[in-house]
């Protein structure tokens, strides 16, 4: 039966052409588009590291008291020096590490070749084992090395092609900011989008990549200052890199590892006994006002996603939209147009099964064949994206079979939706008053 | 022509009039709200600086292995070798002027701080005024292009040099307009003395200047983007920047021009691909976002009337092709062709205008839900107002040409077995 209804329905949609080709493009269009935004929105969206983030915590203290709050009580989004190496040294965490944004330059060996600046950070070296960050060559460093400030750095891929041509280059030395470094380990291309380890500099998104990654404490006396975000709520009192660390401005990101729950109470406590000792001490004047949220809560509560792709997404599905309404308006004249036929098969004994069947399956051919040119726009929507969008998200926008298998669901379900209203008003129609009337 | 009969015609095809309402409304509460977003984008993109943007460009360039900023010796170093590469980059051919600056509008690398009338001010407090400093030298006006409107601009003799994380007195400053009617309503500023930072030593308003954009363009800096403040002061650091006006037509040469003439002064130091910049790519760069929404929201705005223009047409033709011989009747009982038309024509207009006046509530509907959730402001009446119009003539327009089909049918099929 089937067959039949395929044949009828393909008869039929010829007969109209127009109508056909109409209902087939504001498909087309309107998954097109959804499925376009979705993608962007699927890519800046998504978690970065799911098989960890339940256990990956950000914690914030309340340096600056009431006054530098925001509107809604919140503290700082950053640290300052010292609460930063407090909470490393009491190391209440299975793994943590405080970091800072960092941009030195390097000197290439070799004649001619000019120097070349890079961005990292400076990390301490739970922080490679703590984000699972996948080495090609060598490993990151050990606690030792953070003890002693070993003259040690981990850079990426991108780098070491750079600069070793790609080979594995365990255990040769870099040239930066004029003092030689030990590379300890090649990160595997490792460049997490959003860059959830350090929102608060990156913004989320960054089309560069971090290529150094240095020993914290190893910076801190090298000198190599911080390149992010710094905010005060009062001026320094001491001048130069040195003034930064003592003073209450905030500059560095914290991540922490708990991996139960009972480790995340124990984590709490143990912050807010620190900021009553800071209380007790005099530094504080205010009761703890700390926070302690999970990867997920730390970046909607950053707004990572930026609101454009959001409300891009809204007014695509809003196409979607209003384009199946269409189809129903245009799939109802359509199916109506034929009250006597079908008053000519119910009264031949088709059943009211029958008229179903034969219509959804109409219905069917137009929403794969939206789906087909849903899919054709979807690939230019992707390809063209970057031409819309900034580059560092535009960038992310992939193109997967999962998309594909997506538009063409969303097509033929969305269909198949609109078509069930006029395939019930078919199906009501009485044989005997169509067949009277004519 | 009586409306009763038309609208006792209607109720026999409910669910085609439900549709159509529904689709219209639907179409213009997005409309609406899209074309709303695409003329923020417009104007936010259109906004002038305040700068003469033409044959101007950015260096951004850092050296490599330099003295620390944070000694005394070192600061004095620093500055030297920034007195060197400004007295080079003067003596291109091409440059007009140049100035050593810690960054430009849109930029969106900003030093920002707050002025006070008060000394010692706490950060945050009331009274202060949020705003970002420029630090450049005697030449900054004329090589931002920048106009003066009261006192004078910087000498030579104004202008001191810190190393970068300092924050030494600042005796003189120049304002905008904008933040001097906001710090002085009801006199002239020039000569008025403010506090900076929560410092306590005064600082001198010697100028005000038209208008200079902050540096900043995302949404946390829009309630200062228009109160800059000038500081006479070279900044020394490891890295320094500088902003260069030419002379007509040779933009392209003198930037071309740059890295060479740097690497020659000093070749220990970091220019990479994007270190030399035209403004015109600083501001393509700074607002490709805002364009690139305004397109997309374009293009699904242009699909969205498309489909429904076109979802008219078809239903209008089917109701055609199905009341045809309806329409011979008329004709044949003394309807002229103009009295079907103007039927089909008032038919689509009722249709439309329950469209629209769902469509209107859910457009500020939309408007106020986007408010809650994202950074939109309220939508002015005059997008929705038209909206409706939009919608009511793309209506008509759609309905014309299945209606002039209708007016087309000969009385004779009155008589006529179908």
């Amino acid at each position: 039966m089937f067959g039949y209804y395929l044949e009828l329905a393909l008869r039929s949609l010829k007969r109209s052409p127009g109508l056909t080709a109409l209902m087939v493009l504001a498909i087309g269009f309107g998954v097109a588009a959804s499925t376009t935004t979705w993608s962007v929105f699927r890519a800046v969206s998504g978690d970065p590291i799911p098989w960890k983030s339940a256990q990956l915590f950000v914690p914030q203290i309340d340096v600056w008291g009431p006054n530098g709050r925001s509107s809604d009580g919140e503290p700082p989004v950053a640290m300052d020096y010292t609460d930063a190496v407090a909470l490393m040294r009491d190391h209440r965490a299975s793994r943590q590490s405080a970091m800072y944004q960092i941009s030195p330059s390097i000197v290439p060996t070799g004649v001619g070749k000019h120097p070349l600046n890079v961005s990292g950070h400076a990390v301490y070296g739970e922080f490679f084992p703590m984000l699972d960050a996948p080495f090609k060559y060598g490993s990151g460093w050990s606690n030792n090395d953070d003890a002693n400030r070993a003259q040690v750095v981990v850079i990426n891929s991108k780098l070491n092609q750079k600069l070793f041509g790609g080979a594995n280059s365990v255990g040769k030395s870099i040239n930066i900011e004029g003092k030689d470094y030990r590379v300890a380990g090649v990160l595997d291309g490792w460049n997490p989008q959003p860059r959830f380890y350090d929102v608060v500099n990156s913004g989320g998104f960054s089309s560069a990549t971090d290529d150094v990654f240095l020993p914290f404490q190893t910076a801190i006396q090298a000198g190599i200052s911080n390149d992010g975000n710094t905010n005060c709520n009062a001026v320094p009192a001491e001048s130069g890199f040195v003034g930064l660390q003592h003073s209450a401005c905030v500059w560095i990101a914290y991540m922490a590892e708990l991996s139960d729950a009972a480790a995340v109470t124990a984590y709490r406590e143990y912050l807010d006994g620190y900021a009553r000792d800071q209380q007790k001490s005099g530094r504080f004047s205010w009761a703890p006002n700390n926070r302690l949220r999970d990867l997920p809560a730390w970046l909607s509560s950053q707004h990572v996603v930026p609101s454009d792709t959001k409300v891009s997404l809204l007014v695509a599905l809003g196409l979607l939209l209003v384009c199946l309404v269409n189809t129903v308006g245009l799939l109802l004249a359509k199916f109506l147009r034929r009250s006597g036929e079908i008053g000519v098969r119910r009264a031949l004994g088709a059943p009211r099964s029958a008229i179903y069947a034969q219509f959804l399956t109409e219905a069917g051919i137009v929403g794969v064949a939206g789906g087909v040119l849903g899919l054709l726009l979807t690939v230019v929507g992707v390809a063209s994206v970057g031409w819309v969008l900034p580059k560092d998200i535009a960038d992310l926008a992939r193109l997967d079979v999962s998309l594909l298998v997506l538009t063409l669901l969303v097509a033929v379900v969305a269909t198949a939706l609109a078509g069930l209203y006029p395939t019930w008003r078919a199906s009501q129609v009485q044989p005997a008053w169509q067949l009277k009337s004519n | 022509m009586k409306l009763p009969p038309i609208i006792a015609a209607l109720r026999r095809h409910k669910a085609g009039v439900v549709l159509i309402a529904l689709q219209i409304a639907l179409t213009l509460a997005i409309v609406c709200n899209a074309i709303f977003i695409i003329g923020q984008r417009i104007e936010r993109v259109n906004r002038p600086t305040g700068l003469d943007e033409s044959n101007l460009f950015w260096i951004s360039q850092q050296w490599v292995g330099a003295p620390s900023a944070d000694t005394a010796d070192g600061v004095e170093k620093l500055d030297a070798m920034q007195r060197e590469d400004l007295v080079a980059l003067r003596n291109l051919p091409g440059a007009a002027s140049v100035v050593p600056i810690n960054s430009l509008p849109l930029r969106n690398s900003s030093w920002t701080g707050s002025v006070s009338l008060k000394p010692g001010a706490e950060a945050g407090g009331k009274g202060n005024v949020r705003t970002a400093y420029y630090f450049a030298d005697e030449q900054v006006l004329p090589t931002l292009g920048v106009r003066l409107v009261a006192g004078r601009a910087f000498n030579a003799g104004d202008v001191q040099h810190q190393g970068f994380r300092d924050n030494p007195p600042r005796p003189v400053v120049i304002i905008t307009q904008a933040l001097a009617d906001k710090l002085f309503p009801q006199a002239s500023a020039v000569g008025e003395v403010i506090y900076s930072d929560g410092s306590s030593a005064p600082s001198t308003i010697i100028g005000v200047i038209a208008r200079l954009q902050t540096p900043a363009t995302g949404s946390w800096g829009s309630d200062f983007a228009w109160y800059s403040t000038l500081v006479p002061t070279r900044l020394n650091a490891n890295f320094a920047n500088y902003a260069v006006r030419t002379k007509p037509d040779q933009l392209e040469t003198t930037m071309r021009a740059v890295a060479p003439l740097l690497y020659k002064v000093d070749p220990l130091r970091v220019l990479d691909d994007d270190s030399v910049r035209s403004f015109s790519e600083i501001r393509a760069k700074a607002y490709r976002a805002d364009v690139g929404m305004a397109v997309l929201m374009g293009v699904i705005c242009l699909i969205l009337l498309a489909v429904t223009a076109a979802g008219i047409v078809g239903l209008t033709s089917f109701w055609v092709g199905q009341r045809h011989r309806q329409i011979g009747v008329r004709r044949a009982l003394g309807a002229r062709k103009v009295d079907i038309l103007r039927y089909f024509q008032i038919e689509n207009l009722l249709i439309a205008g329950v469209g629209v006046v769902i469509g209107v509530l859910l457009a500020v509907g939309l408007n106020l839900w986007l408010m809650t959730q994202y950074e939109m402001t309220r939508m002015p009446v005059l997008y929705v107002l038209t909206g409706v119009l939009a919608m009511l003539a793309i209506g008509q327009a759609a309905v014309f040409v299945p209606a002039r089909r209708a007016s087309n049918v000969p009385p004779v099929v009155a008589t006529r077995a179908v």
